[in-house]
């Protein structure tokens, strides 16, 4: 064996020919189920891209760093399925570019926090999170609702997440800006806004309140707010539990 | 010594001279390494490990292929493993699962043992999901109603918190409680001189009439007949149909000094709580409207 293997040792070209397929062989256990990858994607209605004011929102998420204490993935496990809502399935982050999975709960899980709160208390949270959970460890953010939104790369960044397959549509990018405004506008009309990302997304007020337009924390609260709420999981799940068991007292109004 | 070739070696390789074990013919500066084979024990925990894995990709989802990944024997996945462990808690749970499904709430109460078991589900829920607004203890906080009480926006029966759970106040849920309380001074209802006087007649209403009414009482008592009493009702008693909350008592959802009552007559307040219809089940949002009602304020 040593000495067949003498041979190969002293010859370059023979050398670098043997060397080509082994590393050929570890690249193609690596790479090739990636072509497939696809395949894992379960097919789901109801997700889209995030609006201009997510996406902003996101980056600021990213930047401050609150993947790093509070993780976007509900596994398969019961405890978890029944305190944070259905399991985390992959086409729910398939537009995410970084994923924003997070590896450690220091804080809870964020993957179904949309519309769990109302505006106003994220708003309150995030200023001062002592002040709606007494143990809370985490930072303050109140600067955020003191520094205006950066909005004119957002053209720019939703450009580039639609070279590496989101969806974004020419229109979509061109109104980037208008959208931005329109989602914390509750007054003027939504139709733009909703005929690119759907009736789901309502303008509102976020809560910074700020006359000179949105404000970070606006941007952050509105990514916050439709985080796990766009996949319809009675259309993905026939066995989806959360309404099969309706009581026939309560539907009635049994109790007087 | 030297010339002893142990068993199983080439002849003519080179020896060491101590151990006598055969050397790789490696040499770094006058040191030799033995080829000593593998411990017999280890070899064979491996060729088993080498066993063990042939046998995981057949029962296991295991290679991918390009009709999608190998399913294994078993049939085995992460969420069937869920779905099984959930059929076994809701089987242990099936007497009062059942009964959950099937009573109404004035039977469930009546029932000890299934109204503790709706009791200790709803404090659990509660926990996760009410708590962050109400107060663990359903204690509230300015502008997040304390649960503890009998002061309701829209009613204390299990019927009305159920109701409430379902809908949502300002949520998006399209039957939620929607109504908004105009802001008398930013929208220029009221001059500020009359939400003065609208405010002290708003804090004295807890303590009744006073023996002295001051000027500003009386005025005050007119602008509330004029422009509030159609939703907080003569004399502040509230009107739930509304959620217009009672004003005549001591219990104050955004502080009931004049100075707060002032900014709430000017700005108007909007409270939101979400919908909890899509968030939780129907066996979660009746224990929990069960274990609210029954914390002190149940009617």
């Amino acid at each position: 064996m040593l000495e067949s293997h003498k041979k190969l040792e002293r010859n370059s070209i023979l050398l670098l020919i043997f060397a080509v397929i082994a590393v050929s062989v570890g690249g193609i256990v690596e790479i090739v189920p990636l072509f497939r990858v696809q395949t894992t994607i379960e097919p789901v209605k109801g997700l889209r891209p995030l609006t201009p004011l997510e996406l902003a929102g996101e980056d600021i998420y990213i930047r401050e760093g609150c993947n790093v204490c509070h993780s976007q993935q509900i596994r398969p496990l019961r405890d978890e399925v029944q305190r944070y809502g259905h399991y985390s399935l992959a086409a729910e982050s398939m537009y995410d570019h970084p994923f924003v999975w997070g590896s450690e709960r220091t804080g809870p899980d964020l993957a179904r926090v949309g519309g769990k709160y109302s505006n106003t208390w994220h708003m309150e949270h995030l200023t001062d999170p002592r002040s709606v959970v007494p143990e809370s460890i985490m930072p303050r953010y109140d600067f955020l609702a003191r520094q205006g939104l950066r909005t004119w790369d957002l053209p720019d960044k939703m450009r580039t997440l639609r070279t590496v397959g989101v969806p974004y549509t020419q229109d979509d990018i061109d109104n980037a800006l208008v959208d931005v405004q329109a989602q914390t506008m509750p007054d003027e009309d939504p139709s733009g806004l909703q005929k690119r990302y759907g009736p789901k997304v309502v303008p509102q007020d976020y809560g910074s309140h700020d006359p000179g337009g949105p404000t970070e924390m606006d941007a952050l609260i509105a990514y916050l707010q439709q985080l796990g709420t766009q996949v319809d999981f009675t259309a993905y799940d026939p066995d989806y539990e959360l309404h099969k068991s309706v009581a026939p007292g309560a539907a009635k109004g049994g109790a007087k | 010594m030297a010339n002893k070739t142990p068993k199983g070696r080439h002849p003519g390789a080179e020896h060491d001279e101590i151990s006598g074990v055969q050397t790789t013919g490696h040499e770094w500066d006058g040191l030799k390494e033995l080829d000593n084979p593998a411990p017999r024990w280890w070899l064979i925990v491996w060729i088993i490990s080498i066993l063990f894995a042939v046998g995981y990709w057949i029962v296991f989802p295991a290679w991918p292929t390009p009709a999608g990944h190998t399913k294994g024997v078993a049939g085995w996945t992460e969420y069937s493993k869920l779905k099984a462990e959930q059929k076994e808690i809701d089987q242990r749970q099936g007497t009062y699962l059942s009964k959950l499904h099937t009573m109404s709430f004035d039977q469930i109460r009546a029932d000890p043992a299934e109204y503790a078991f709706a009791k200790a589900g709803g404090a659990v829920v509660f926990k996760e999901n009410c708590a962050a607004c109400h107060g663990t203890g359903g204690e509230g906080r300015k502008g997040y109603p304390n649960l503890n009480d009998d002061d309701w926006l829209f009613g204390g029966r299990i019927d009305d918190i159920y109701h409430t759970i379902q809908v949502g106040s300002r949520s998006t849920d399209p039957d939620t409680h929607a109504t908004m309380m105009p802001a008398f001074g930013k929208s220029g209802i009221l001059t500020p001189a009359q939400i003065d006087d609208a405010a002290t007649y708003v804090v004295q209403l807890q303590h009744g009439t006073p023996a002295m009414p001051t000027p500003a009482w009386t005025r005050g008592q007119a602008v509330f007949a004029a422009n509030c009493a159609s939703c907080h009702g003569e004399g502040g008693g509230g009107n739930r149909d509304l959620g217009a909350p009672r004003l005549n008592d001591a219990i104050w959802l955004y502080g009931g000094d004049k100075a707060t009552v002032i900014e709430t007559i000017t700005n108007a307040r909007a409270g939101v709580m979400p919908t909890w219809k899509h968030r939780l089940s129907q066996d979660n949002q009746r224990m929990v409207a069960i274990y609210v009602h029954s914390l002190g304020g149940g009617e």
